[in-house]
């Protein structure tokens, strides 16, 4: 059986091991001169966009884990999707660093918190967080509620808490913050559009 | 955008003003190249800098950062004046020949009806003369002296080349060469694309500088033809999403909005929202407006709406006022603001006036911030020494920062600059604890909601019916809220045309806002995102690349609102009779019984030709308006008004009125407006091509590609003030000062503008003091906190400064 590398390297992914195949006799010419499997053969592919401006320009990420339910998956590279019809596989400077986005030495992992007059972080967990907002956001909302305005027109409006949403989450995201939002009463809202 | 990305190569002239795609948007900009190598298309570049896109265009004008307008009514002025218009499209497509009121004026760059006190308009005179009928009077002879076209004649005629020049510093003969280069595309078979972001929006003037493009457009015949069209480049992944979505502080979803406070009746609402045709046998499309608001009310409080409560239309809030950014800061600012949260958004950097922003972050009692990354906003309250000088102990502020995923760690829909909704896939989970922002968002609804289920408070019924179905209450799926916002059945709907028929069963996804009704009988949260979800599946995931005409449209690729259609307007890419204007750029055309073609025609798929409707439904006319009649704050027309800070002090074409007499600005931020005479140069924002906003420097690769801040100053000035390039200097307007090192560049020429030489500072944006790259100023220590009349966005772009060596 005689495979170029391309073929090989397609036979390899898509049944056996290539070492299984070498061990088989069915080695291309050249694999003796192959120092390693290409590393990205062995990782699981997922179509996304990259998130910086609106070109939206297609993107592949490459993990490591086949996304089995007890596997972490690991992304360790990030590229343009030749599929995508408006970038057809470029990136620009911005997106071609997005693997560092990624794992970027500035994301926050846990959620932290600020006391007043503070001069550091203190990590809390989520419960606590998302309690002691909630209880903050009642207790303004019950104060300052405003059901009718000197009118006496009904208005159900809450001016004293307020909202700036993403400009890159998803639009599931934004249609569910905008939900909660106004069913709470919140105008005073803005997003990235703005500035 | 009115097009789409790829629609940019079927162009044969390309104007970038007001944005530098070629470094903003570089890979969209790909799509200008091919149109320069395959369509032999002439690229025009107008901006205060040499750029990158200007490095690679047929034509580069300077221009005096401000000034978009004076330019853009030139170019009018030389259309009308060569005749160089479309003139089948202009009379039959554009308000051309209606006639204003005897009553509307112009006069010393003032409208009629400015309330001087107010800073705003009474708009009443800025209206059509109305008949018995309520319908709007035209002259088709076009030679009413009130008519449109006429009135437009004489608004632009003091623009003329040496006054344009005089005003923005460009050069006549580089001018001149551009009007010809516009001109050239009156004719149907030629088109002129036009390329913008934020460097239009971010103007005190901002949305006027759209529409005076618009309005070229429309005189070219531009609009709604392939390779044509207004586009505007948006600056962040999904902020077209976010917009459609309505999150903005009067807005709803699909572009509906609020109610006003007097508005006490939801019949007094949708009247007010459900205009008459203006002209006989229009669609007027916003007609269906109440069948989109009911549907929304079902999504959001769905048993709870019935039609004997109004659809709860009182549980929506009302406004009094726009409470956008800058008016939340300045109450802020005030201390009448308890609690604040940025989803995803930076306010300390991004916002005007660094000053003011810390001062007012640090009178809240509470701020959340929800980002993958550490901002600058989390930490305001921090020392960062010079670059943020605060005194921790003396901020009383609770911090909250919240992780959530980023973009490879969550599956969901973004809506590109083209209004394409793709679906993208999680990659891998997230690091440590990150949540995405809709668990967030749940997870604190759930909360709430159970706080109100257990003790009294402030009006609790929209929280506790809110509609909320979704498996796992704390973290819906994404595909849940997907299928909420295309839009299901509620009950079997019928279909008006067929008797027995079905439009849609009780509990399908509907495939389109045609099946939207007002009885309560369907809910969509999203009306002009139904059909992104069907039963067919999610168009949104859609990844057929086929292009079957070569012009750049891919119909099955993703999904585009509305109704999937790629070029918006693209009735009037054919004539009145229903025939391309251009049989190359046919997108669709009248076939005997129907519009058919490629593209999802906008407009009524079996009105013929000879129905009289006109190309542009959405408005109550059907045609476009070159006269914009009540829309906009500062005028019909479009007029040069200098920026509120200005290098003249005065206005050359009417010194009583200087700057938009409409903008938005606050009263106690006028003292903080610089004068020429100490801040003498014009500044400009802007990014670079190796960053992203204020996220990139949280990055390696880019973060070693530009890792210290820096500004560009031009070599005249450089000399002037003895800086040799790579010194550190001290930049500083009225509001604070930064220091950075100085770029000296030939890109940026001095310009000679009302007799006086003006020279421009160029502030890239992206540093700060958290991230990777080296520490630096937040650039928007230096913007005056003051916003456009319409749009309230910042004028980022033009303002004034003075440098001296650090």
């Amino acid at each position: 059986m005689q495979v170029n590398r391309r073929q090989f390297f397609k036979l390899s992914a898509a049944s056996l091991g290539g070492s299984t195949l070498a061990a088989l006799g069915f080695s291309p010419k050249d694999a003796q001169a192959e120092v390693r499997t290409f590393k990205l053969t062995r990782t699981t592919e997922t179509r996304n966009t990259c998130p910086y401006c609106s070109v939206a320009c297609g993107i592949i990420l490459y993990s490591l884990g086949d996304k089995a339910k007890n596997a972490k998956s690991d992304i360790i590279h990030i590229e343009g999707d030749p599929d995508h019809p408006v970038s057809r596989g470029s990136l620009c400077p911005k997106g071609a660093g997005l693997l560092d986005f990624v794992h970027s030495k500035t994301r926050i992992t846990f959620p932290e918190y600020r006391a007043p007059g503070a001069t550091a972080w203190t990590r809390v967990g989520w419960d606590w967080a998302l309690d002691r907002i909630a209880k903050l956001m009642k207790a303004d909302r019950d104060q300052h509620f405003i059901a009718q305005n000197d009118k006496r027109q009904t208005v159900n409006r809450w001016t004293t808490t307020g909202f700036l949403a993403a400009s890159a989450s998803s639009n599931e995201a934004g249609y569910i913050t905008h939900k909660v939002l106004r069913s709470l009463g919140i105008v005073t809202l803005d997003n990235q559009a703005r500035v | 955008m009115t097009n789409t990305w790829m629609d940019i190569k079927n162009a044969n002239v390309i104007l970038v003003m007001g944005g530098n795609a070629a470094e903003a948007h570089p890979v969209g900009f790909k799509w200008v190249v091919e149109a320069k190598a395959h369509n032999k298309a002439k690229l025009i570049v107008v901006d205060p800098r040499f750029n990158r896109t200007a490095s690679v265009a047929d034509v580069y004008a300077p221009i005096r950062a401000g000034t978009d307008i004076a330019f853009l009514n030139g170019v009018i002025r030389y259309l009308l004046e060569k005749d160089a218009i479309q003139h089948e499209y202009v009379k039959a497509y554009t308000n051309a020949s209606f006639i204003v009121r005897e009553d509307f004026m112009f006069n010393d760059g003032l409208f009629s009806g400015y309330d001087e006190k107010a800073h705003k308009y009474d708009k009443s005179t800025w209206q059509y003369e109305i008949d018995e009928m309520g319908y709007a009077n035209v002259d088709e002879t076009l030679l009413h002296p009130n008519c449109v076209l006429n009135l437009l004649k004489v608004h632009v005629d003091r623009y003329t080349v040496d006054v344009v020049s005089d005003i923005t510093g460009t050069p006549k003969d580089v001018y001149l060469k551009i009007c010809e280069m516009i001109a050239s595309t009156a004719t149907p078979t030629r088109t002129l694309t036009s390329l913008y972001a934020l460097g239009w929006t971010q103007h005190s003037i901002g949305a006027q500088n759209i529409r005076t493009l618009a309005i070229i457009q429309l005189l070219l015949g531009n609009i709604g033809m392939a390779g044509g069209g207004v586009n505007a480049l948006r600056g962040h992944s999904n902020i077209q999403g976010l917009t459609d979505l309505g999150l903005l502080s009067d807005q709803l979803p699909g572009y509906m909005n609020l109610a006003q406070d007097s508005e006490t009746t939801r019949n007094a609402y949708l009247e007010k929202r459900t205009p008459k045709p203006m002209r006989p046998a229009q669609i007027n499309y916003w007609y269906n407006y109440s069948k989109f608001h009911t549907s929304l009310l079902k999504a959001w409080y769905g048993k709870a709406a019935t039609a004997g409560n109004d659809f709860c239309y009182d549980w929506l809030p009302k406004v009094d006022q726009v409470y956008d950014g800058l008016r939340a800061f300045d109450l802020m600012d005030q201390g009448k603001m308890t609690g604040y949260v940025c989803q995803g958004f930076n306010p300390l950097a991004s916002f005007p006036n660094k000053a003011k922003i810390s001062s007012a972050l640090s009178k809240l009692k509470f701020l959340v911030v929800m980002d993958p990354l550490a901002t600058e906003t989390s930490e305001f309250w921090q020392n960062h020494g010079e670059f943020n000088e605060v005194k921790p102990e003396d901020i009383q502020t609770e911090v909250f920062r919240l992780p959530t995923t980023c973009f490879a760690e969550e599956e969901g829909s973004l809506v590109n600059s083209s209004r394409w909704l793709q679906w993208h896939w999680k990659g891998a989970e997230p690091p440590g604890e990150c949540r995405t922002d809709i668990d967030i968002m749940s997870e604190l609804f759930v909360k709430i909601r159970t706080l109100y289920q257990h003790e009294n408070g402030a009006f609790a019924d929209p929280i506790l019916h809110l509609h909320w179905p979704y498996r796992v209450p704390e973290a819906p799926a994404p595909d849940e809220i997907a299928k909420e916002f295309n839009g299901y059945a509620l009950a079997d709907i019928p279909d008006p045309k067929e008797p027995g028929k079905l439009l849609a069963k009780k509990g399908q996804q509907l495939s389109s806002f045609a099946q939207l009704q007002d009885d309560g009988s369907t809910a969509s949260g999203t009306w002009i995102f139904c059909g992104s979800w069907t039963e067919a599946g999610n168009q949104m995931a859609r990844r057929d690349t086929t292009d079957p005409t070569g012009l750049g449209i891919a119909p099955n690729w993703a999904w585009a609102w509305p109704l999937n259609r790629r070029i918006l307007y693209n009735r009037a890419s054919c004539d009145p009779a229903g025939k391309p204007w251009d049989e190359n750029r046919k997108l669709i055309e009248w076939d005997g019984s129907k519009w058919s073609g490629l593209d999802v025609p906008d407009f009524k798929v079996d009105a013929a030709p000879e129905s009289g409707i006109m190309p542009f439904i959405m408005t109550n006319e059907g045609v476009a308006r070159l006269f914009a009649l009540d829309k906009m704050a500062e005028g019909p027309f479009p007029e040069h008004y200098e920026p509120f800070e200005t290098p003249l002090g005065t206005n050359p074409l009417h010194p009583a009125v200087i700057s938009n007499p409409a903008a938005r600005v606050f009263e106690n931020d006028r003292a903080m407006l610089g004068e020429h005479k100490e801040f003498p140069y014009v500044a400009t924002t802007y990014r670079l091509t190796e960053h992203f906003h204020f996220w990139t420097k949280h990055c390696l690769i880019n973060a070693s590609l530009q890792p210290e801040q820096f500004v560009e100053i031009g070599e005249a000035l450089a000399k002037e003030l003895g800086i040799a390039n790579g010194e550190r200097v001290k930049v500083s307007s009225k509001r604070g000062h930064i220091i950075a090192v100085a770029m000296v560049t030939k890109r940026i020429k001095a310009l000679t503008v009302a007799g006086q030489t003006v020279h421009q500072v160029g502030i890239p944006i992206h540093w700060g003091f958290t991230g990777t790259t080296k520490k630096g100023y937040i650039a928007n220590t230096l913007t005056p906190f003051l916003g456009d009349a319409n749009t309230q966005t910042p004028e980022f772009k033009a303002f004034l400064v003075k440098v001296e060596k650090a």
